[in-house]
């Protein structure tokens, strides 16, 4: 029969706690050594960046065939829906009846009186009374809808840019309701039957959301320019606010601009050279 | 004198109770359907995390991803592999779909078995659909 002394067993516990204790230490030190890199989240190398992002849009290079394109560029890159398309009832039967009032924009043309209101003047130069007034979102400094939105699902991003996180919308439209220039739409219904081609390149819109101009963020990020930019044949140019030698800066260095609704204080970033 | 009323009620009692284990016995179960692999994503081999986590936390990553884009504008991801990718669902070919083809076989498949129904789909646009 075996017998254990005191000191046999003090010893051969001694070691168990060694061993115990080494295998955390060792498998720490292995996990180590094979130098799990954190994962990285980067910016693409091509990216476009600025302080604060404005626009300047010179109104004397506009004509109604540029501006219709600048529209048709943009809503189609977007998905935005057009509710005189005629719904392919083959893919989406069952659906409602277009109420024709309804509508979703993020770019549009708008007569001077209306995006200026402040500016009618009683003798209003006759070019203005038919000149169709590119008008989209302000990318205000201030903006009076990321101060409404109760989920900030609009927000500011560093750069300047007024955009939405459509995941967050819970679609209150209360920034509709803060947003003076009418920037903002809401999807009343699923725009999906009134896309006439989707891209798919950028997500649609569903139900009970509210959508606006986002600065193409998406082609910024890819170190493209905007879409309306690209469509404007040098009527719109888009930069950096801040930095002094930019295009942007240069041009309203040079030119006499206005900006809308300026006395509301909300620091609109888009000018319009006229 | 009551003893048959007794055993009687326990015999239903014990029948009634375990019912779900008699219904499993006599039906089939079904078995979880496993997600099938694209020949692309077969030839890829690495996926953003490895498979087992990425089975359980592709929807966390899919949340850290959306507010990394949206918020931070930071679009590439660069996993503890040393793959990066475009975090996005469906745009382009470095993104889920991309490499991941067939959502029907992919995600869906999964999806419905196990009875969730994210709405991803809503806005967010399968490629191959639109053709």
């Amino acid at each position: 029969m075996m017998k254990k002394s005191r000191r046999s067993f003090l010893r051969v516990a001694g070691i168990a706690a060694v061993g115990l204790g080494a295998a955390p230490a060792m498998n720490f030190a292995a996990s180590d050594s094979h130098g799990t890199a954190k994962p990285m989240k980067t910016k693409n190398k091509k990216a476009l960046t600025a302080h604060r992002w404005g626009m300047v849009i010179d109104t004397n290079k506009l004509n109604d065939e540029i501006v219709e394109n600048i529209i048709e560029a943009c809503h189609i890159a977007h998905n935005v829906p057009d509710f005189d398309h005629e719904v392919d009832e083959e893919k989406y039967p069952d659906t409602r009846p277009v109420n024709h009032k309804q509508e979703v924009k993020w770019i549009w043309d708008e007569h001077f009186h209306s995006a200026f209101p402040d500016k009618e003047d009683e003798f209003l130069a006759e070019k203005f009374k038919h000149l169709g007034f590119l008008v989209t979102c302000n990318h205000c400094k201030n903006a009076p809808c990321v101060q409404a939105c109760p989920t900030q699902a609009t927000f500011k991003r560093e750069d300047g840019i007024v955009l939405m996180d459509f995941h967050r919308c819970i679609g209150c439209r209360f920034c509709m309701a803060a947003c003076p220039f009418g920037s903002r739409s809401f999807n009343f219904r699923d725009p999906r039957p009134f896309i006439p081609e989707t891209n798919a390149d950028f997500p649609t819109r569903s139900k009970g959301v509210v959508e606006k101009c986002n600065l193409c963020a998406e082609r910024l990020a890819k170190g493209e320019q905007p879409h309306c930019v690209e469509a404007s044949q040098g009527a719109i140019v888009v930069g950096d606010l801040e930095d002094p030698e930019s295009e942007v800066r240069v041009l309203l260095n040079e030119n006499y601009s206005i900006r809308r609704k300026q006395s509301l204080g909300t620091e609109p970033s888009v000018y319009y050279v006229v | 004198m009551n003893k048959k009323y007794i055993i009687t009620g326990l015999v239903v009692f014990v029948i009634v109770v375990l019912s779900p284990f008699w219904f499993n016995l006599v039906t089939k179960t079904q078995a979880a359907p496993e997600p099938e692999l694209s020949a692309k994503a077969k030839e890829a081999k690495k996926c953003v995390l490895d498979k087992y986590e990425m089975r359980a936390n592709h929807m966390s990553l899919l949340d850290e991803w959306r507010d990394s884009v949206v918020r931070d504008a930071d679009r590439m991801y660069t996993a503890a592999n040393g793959h990066s990718f475009t975090m996005s669902l469906s745009t382009g070919e470095n993104s889920c779909l991309g490499c991941h083809e067939d959502k029907a076989k992919f995600c869906d498949s999964c999806h419905d078995y196990a009875s969730v129904d994210p709405y991803c789909w809503e806005c967010h646009t399968n490629p191959k659909e639109i053709e």
